[in-house]
């Protein structure tokens, strides 16, 4: 027990005083993250801008419920110069404006951005249809339509990249981390003069587990602080502190990468490339960097092969989409099955020597 | 201890690297308590079989045994009774030189006030707060020396302690083997100062392209070889002409330093060079152990 205590903080030393490690491992995923989060900020839950001339009642008289729904969707300015308005959409900066005549309502659109417009009048479509359901009566309408945008395509960008981004630093850690520790372990002589002590193998790989978590859970404070900042607005699930237990598998599976990664390397060199190679087409298979859902289904299912699928969907799931721990269990499952089957791998390529 | 069997037990070892025969049929005891050598110039085998003791190579044939185990595959038994300092240092990165021992000690279950005692003991209290990548050559050597025996092993291997010390730290350090030594521990050291070997080993086992080509107590090794004695007085204080007149049956050479005498009846030589008064800069040499070793060996030591 104490050799596992000095190793892990031996270990921990060599971590926190490598600029170059903490670096990678920590501030540079917080770069992509502020990067990002800062640019797609407004992306994701984008309203459409639309111009409103004048007194339009159909909008106007919504029930508060229904304008709240519309709030998410159009962000509505009202105006009553309508030659300006409509300079405004000719010019592309406005979707569309709408004015009511008597009992016509009027959208201009402008044609520049098909997709937008055709939204616009989507929605005010339905705006009509229930005012003529309202005033023929039917306060309950046989058919309501509840327009539901894809799941990620509504989560606010910060929303879906923190745990995403979250996902690829904690795997690029682990990885990083254990393949290097074995291979400079390995080159420096360390290992073999810990084999002349009669330290068991368990304190050392022990040591390397609980500084790759605590690693981990540094990436998690730091991410989340960020991300929670007022500036980039995430928002946590009430059980966001669910995702831990799949944080901590997903370190394990990918700090068996890592050890079959420096087992299998003389040089740190060559257990970067490998640790890179595995980690980096990952990441964008993955869906940790953008979501997967418009990818073609051999890809997204080829991405269930990937331990970081799992592992960044599953923190998704909890930490943003308020699903409960109980979603995640399959997944936890998953990749403790990759840690047993790559720990084994890892453990037969071992060597304590160069010679 | 009161069995009779040796600490050491190595019987016919033997490792090849390819074609290259490094180790080729070693056989020696060491017995508790003693002070044991291993002498040879570079390449002769020293680490190898060092590394085969303390189970570090497989060895291809032939065995070790360590109080009475075998060392090989890492045998937990014997890992916390011997102490190893390897040849090529090895530290945890970024570490000071506190740090490091303390880690080191604590996988032994060693407190980290005994160890800082030992970081004392080879005079590194005012670099503990080092990183080691910061410690020159000599002190990390000294670092590794300490980190090898701050559990207090009963048998020690030190594969050269004493290479790239200055000459201070050198003495400090056969003083502190020495003491380990009176302890009645058993140590194991390769070297290439033969001066060291002769001043600190009971016994010394002389190695050449794998093989052991003679060992014994260094004193016993220098008497057998019977050699001359050299008298050496600065160059020009005699011609090498004048030297060989002095007596019958003398071996002359001049280095262009000194001219060197060679006899084995010094006596008369001294008093022929007295009378001429020709004793500027007189060294009078006995045979030592580099005298064996130049002749086991054939070959100039290299340190
Ligand atoms: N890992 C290895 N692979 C191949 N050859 C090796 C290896 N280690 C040592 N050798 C060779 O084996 C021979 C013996 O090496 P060894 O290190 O035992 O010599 P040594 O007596 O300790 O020399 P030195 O005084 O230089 O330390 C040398 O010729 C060396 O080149
Ligand atoms: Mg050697």
């Amino acid at each position: 027990m104490t050799s596992f205590v000095s190793l892990s903080s031996a270990m921990a030393r060599g971590f926190f005083r490598d600029r170059t490690a903490l670096f990678f491992t920590i501030l540079f995923p917080l770069m992509f993250l502020v990067l990002f989060g800062g640019l797609f900020k407004d992306a994701g839950a984008s309203k459409t801008d639309i111009l409103q001339i004048g007194a339009v009642p159909v909008v106007d008289q919504l029930p508060a419920e229904a304008a709240a729904g519309l709030d998410q969707v159009l962000a509505v300015t009202r105006t009553s110069d309508r030659a300006a308005a409509l300079e405004e959409v000719r010019k592309g900066d406005k979707a569309a404006a709408i004015e009511q005549v008597g009992g016509e309502l009027i959208v201009h659109y402008s044609a520049a951005d098909a997709v937008k417009s055709a939204t616009v009048r989507g929605i005010v479509e339905s705006l009509v249809q229930q005012a003529n359901l309202a005033a023929a009566g039917v306060t309950t309408p046989a058919v309501t339509m509840r327009t539901q945008p894809v799941e990620d395509q509504s989560l606010k960008a910060i929303q879906y990249m923190t745990p995403g981004l979250l996902g690829w630093a904690i795997a690029t850690g682990a990885t990083f981390g254990a393949a290097l520790t074995l291979v400079t372990w390995r080159q420096k002589k360390i290992l073999r003069r810990l084999r002349l002590s009669p330290v068991p193998i368990a304190s050392i790989i022990g040591a390397r587990v609980a500084v790759s978590i605590a690693i981990a859970g540094a990436q998690c404070a730091m991410f989340i602080g960020v991300a929670l900042l007022p500036y980039f607005g995430l928002q946590l699930s009430d059980q966001w502190w669910a995702f831990i237990p799949v944080m901590i598998a997903g370190t394990l599976a990918f700090l068996s990468i890592g050890l079959v990664a420096g087992a299998a390397s003389k040089t740190p060199e060559a257990a970067s490339a490998i640790a890179n190679l595995i980690t980096l087409p990952m990441a964008f298979l993955s869906g940790a960097f953008f979501p997967l859902d418009g990818a073609p289904e051999w890809l997204q299912n080829l991405s269930e092969f990937f331990p970081l699928k799992h592992l960044v969907s599953s923190m998704q799931d909890v930490m943003v989409r308020g699903e409960s721990f109980a979603v995640t269990l399959p997944d936890i499952g998953i990749l403790l099955g990759f840690t047993l089957v790559l720990a084994a791998v890892a453990a037969f390529l071992f060597r304590w020597d160069d010679a | 201890m009161h069995d009779m069997s040796p600490t050491i037990k190595v019987e016919e070892l033997r490792k090849a690297y390819g074609e290259l025969r490094a180790v080729d049929g070693v056989s020696f005891d060491v017995q508790t308590g003693e002070f044991f050598g291993i002498l040879g110039p570079n390449g002769a085998g020293k680490t190898t079989t060092l590394e085969m003791m303390e189970g570090l190579r497989k060895p291809d044939s032939g065995s070790v045994t360590l109080f009475g185990e075998s060392p090989w595959p890492r045998n937990p038994r014997l890992l916390p009774r011997i102490g190893v300092q390897l040849q090529a240092s090895a530290f945890f990165e970024r570490l000071t030189a506190r740090e490091q021992i303390r880690t080191f000690a604590s996988l032994y279950g060693v407190s980290a006030r005994k160890a800082d005692e030992w970081l004392a003991v080879v005079g590194l209290e005012d670099m503990a707060g080092k990183r080691n990548e910061d410690l020159s050559g000599g002190q990390q050597q000294r670092l590794s020396i300490a980190c090898a025996l701050a559990h207090g092993p009963d048998l020690v291997f030190l594969d050269e302690p004493t290479s790239g010390l200055d000459p201070q730290a050198r003495r400090n350090l056969w003083d502190v083997l020495r003491d380990i030594s009176a302890q009645g521990r058993t140590v194991v050291l390769t070297t290439h100062y033969l001066d060291e070997a002769e001043s600190l080993c009971d016994r010394v086992a002389i190695m050449d392209h794998g093989r052991i080509l003679e060992s014994g107590p260094p004193a016993t090794l220098v008497r057998d070889l019977d050699a001359p004695t050299r008298i050496s007085v600065e160059t020009g204080t005699i011609t090498a002409e004048a030297a060989r007149g002095l007596a019958d049956g003398l071996e002359v050479s001049d280095d262009g330093v000194s001219l060197t005498i060679a006899t084995r009846t010094p006596a008369p030589v001294l008093s022929a060079l007295a009378e001429r008064d020709a004793l500027r800069g007189l060294s009078v040499r006995g045979a030592t152990l580099e005298d064996v070793f130049l002749h086991l060996t054939g070959r100039e030591y290299r340190a």
